[in-house]
């Protein structure tokens, strides 16, 4: 049996293929407003702070904290940590944490930096490992 | 313009079933229709506005209003997940102060038991959804979604396992009485906190049932109320909120229900004081901790003392709540638990709740839902509702 979780396809769409372009070059991307200068995810066309449609897409450094998680550990072939991880940039996202993280090991607060993981169509998933 | 009183809950029906794999979906609406109609003293031909969501299958309520034979001037099909029932009643009062309709039958129904749903997987998405990309591969379903939140809480607050297992033990000390409750049993404390766990922090037993059923609630105007022979349980004030992601400020320590319980509250010119008994939803324990801080049932933060030591019992603690068994130990019927919500507030307002748990004369009633995701995106609903 795999002890690594099979993590399915993301689905991209015209508006975020650049993210998932970027992720398989080992970059991490998130969105800021031109005009009223927010960070926001998860990214989108138009700002969801002013409504602007000058958002720009900006490589976050990819390194952050764990705001909260919770590790599956039943109904599920492979137990797994869903987390939401703070980025440096002020803004939280959804996130899972690395295949062979400690899962007894995590804690709220704890720093994290991105890695990124195969799904089943060879997209580059974002995840994170501790810092 | 307010709807405090402009419309009244004539008929409630909670079908009796949990397992119904003989049954169709929509014969399940269907048969929970005819029992509210049954309740309030009407007839289907009365019915001339319908209000669903999204497990009416088919086009929205197109599909149910052709099966039961519906003759219908208003038509709604809002969808807010397991709240949008409560949601319901409160556009139904609003279609009925408009002079859109006269009788609103709101029905829900589903078989997530026999179809083999559950809280661990994550539902089916389309590309289209536009968080899909950025959260689907990751796994989140309702119990690690859910878990996050009491993760956070716990975190801030100091909120333990035993007092989220007080909601649960609570809960099963009401569903004892209930003959239709899938899970009878009382508990213990220690029994919940050596339950396996699930998604950290949430044990099974902090978890609801899923079962299959349905339920549906008739919403009149009030002279045709007042025609019929059924106890009056007039809505007093309703409110709505949804809440998601914030951007990316994500805020996990509280629900919409900081929004929607307030705007209840001021629309039907009561405080949490008064309320008498509150039906919470109870996808897990940590979704009624939540709601009773937001709902202003006691401070932010102070949820866990306010649950534990039996205070949500009924004839033991202040504020009894989900005297049915709730969706923890009753039913949850769709995955959806917010009409039972309603049905049980008004079996008790009526006063033909259990009487091992029946409020003694319970006139001020609160219902409280959260549909979705309460750590992704989620609508809250508050319904406040008088016996008259």
């Amino acid at each position: 049996m795999s002890t690594v979780r099979k993590m399915p396809a993301p689905l991209p769409n015209p508006e975020n293929q650049p993210y998932w372009d970027a992720a398989k070059e080992g970059k991490l991307l998130v969105k800021r407003c031109k005009d009223c200068g927010e960070f926001h995810f998860y990214p989108r066309a138009i700002c969801p702070f002013c409504f602007s449609d000058q958002t720009e897409w900006v490589e976050s450094k990819g390194t952050g904290s764990i705001y909260s998680y919770s590790v599956m550990r039943r109904g599920v072939p492979v137990p797994f940590a869903i987390a939401y991880v703070t980025l440096d940039e002020g803004i939280t996202m959804l996130t899972n944490m690395a295949d062979g993280t400690d899962l007894d090991g995590l804690s709220i607060g704890q720093k994290v930096k991105v890695a990124f993981k195969a799904a089943e169509d060879g997209s580059a998933v974002p995840v994170f490992t501790p810092a | 313009m307010s709807i405090n009183g402009k419309a009244y809950i004539a008929g409630a029906f909670e079908h009796p079933t949990r397992l119904a794999p003989d049954k169709s979906v929509a014969q399940l609406h269907a048969e929970a229709a005819r029992g509210a109609i049954a309740d309030a003293g009407l007839s289907k031909n009365d019915i001339d506005g319908y209000f669903s969501a999204g497990d009416a299958p088919g086009l929205g309520g197109l599909a149910m209003v052709d099966y039961m034979g519906l003759k219908v001037r208003h038509i709604d099909s809002t969808e807010t997940g397991g709240s949008s029932y409560l949601i319901h009643v409160a556009h139904a009062a609003q279609a009925i102060a408009a002079g859109k309709c006269n009788v609103a039958l709101i029905t829900l129904a589903g078989r997530p038991r026999s179809e083999g749903s559950s809280g661990t997987q994550p539902r089916a998405q389309n590309t289209a959804t536009p968080d899909v990309g950025y959260e689907w591969p990751y796994g989140g379903a309702t119990a690690n979604m859910y878990g996050m939140c009491a993760m956070r809480h716990m975190h801030e607050y100091g909120t333990t396992a035993e007092q989220l297992a007080w909601i649960k033990v609570a809960a099963s000390h009401h569903a004892q009485h209930n003959p239709h409750a899938m899970l009878r049993e009382v508990v213990t404390v220690e029994d919940v906190v050596n339950s396996p766990v699930i998604a950290d922090p949430l044990h099974r037993m902090d978890c609801c049932v899923v079962t299959d059923g349905g339920g549906a609630l008739i919403v009149t105007r009030p002279e045709i109320a007042k025609s019929l022979k059924r106890p009056l349980v007039k809505v007093l004030g309703t409110g709505e909120a949804p809440k998601g992601q914030m951007g990316g400020k994500v805020d996990l320590t509280y629900s919409g229900a900081r929004w929607a319980g307030p705007a209840a509250f001021a629309e039907a010119k009561v405080t949490p004081k008064d309320i008498q008994y509150v039906s919470i939803y109870d996808s897990f324990t940590i979704t009624v901790l939540m709601q009773l801080e937001d709902l202003g049932f006691c401070a932010k933060g102070q949820g866990g003392h306010f649950v534990a030591d039996g205070n949500l019992i009924s004839g033991r603690g202040s504020l009894p709540f989900n005297t049915d068994g709730g969706g923890l130990c009753n039913n949850h019927p769709a995955n959806r638990g917010g009409i039972t919500k309603v049905i049980e507030a008004v079996r008790q307002l009526r006063g033909e709740a259990h009487p091992a748990v029946q409020v003694k004369d319970c006139r001020l009633a609160l219902a409280s839902g959260i549909g979705g995701l309460l750590g992704a995106r989620h609508g809250a609903a508050a319904l406040i509702m008088e016996r008259e």
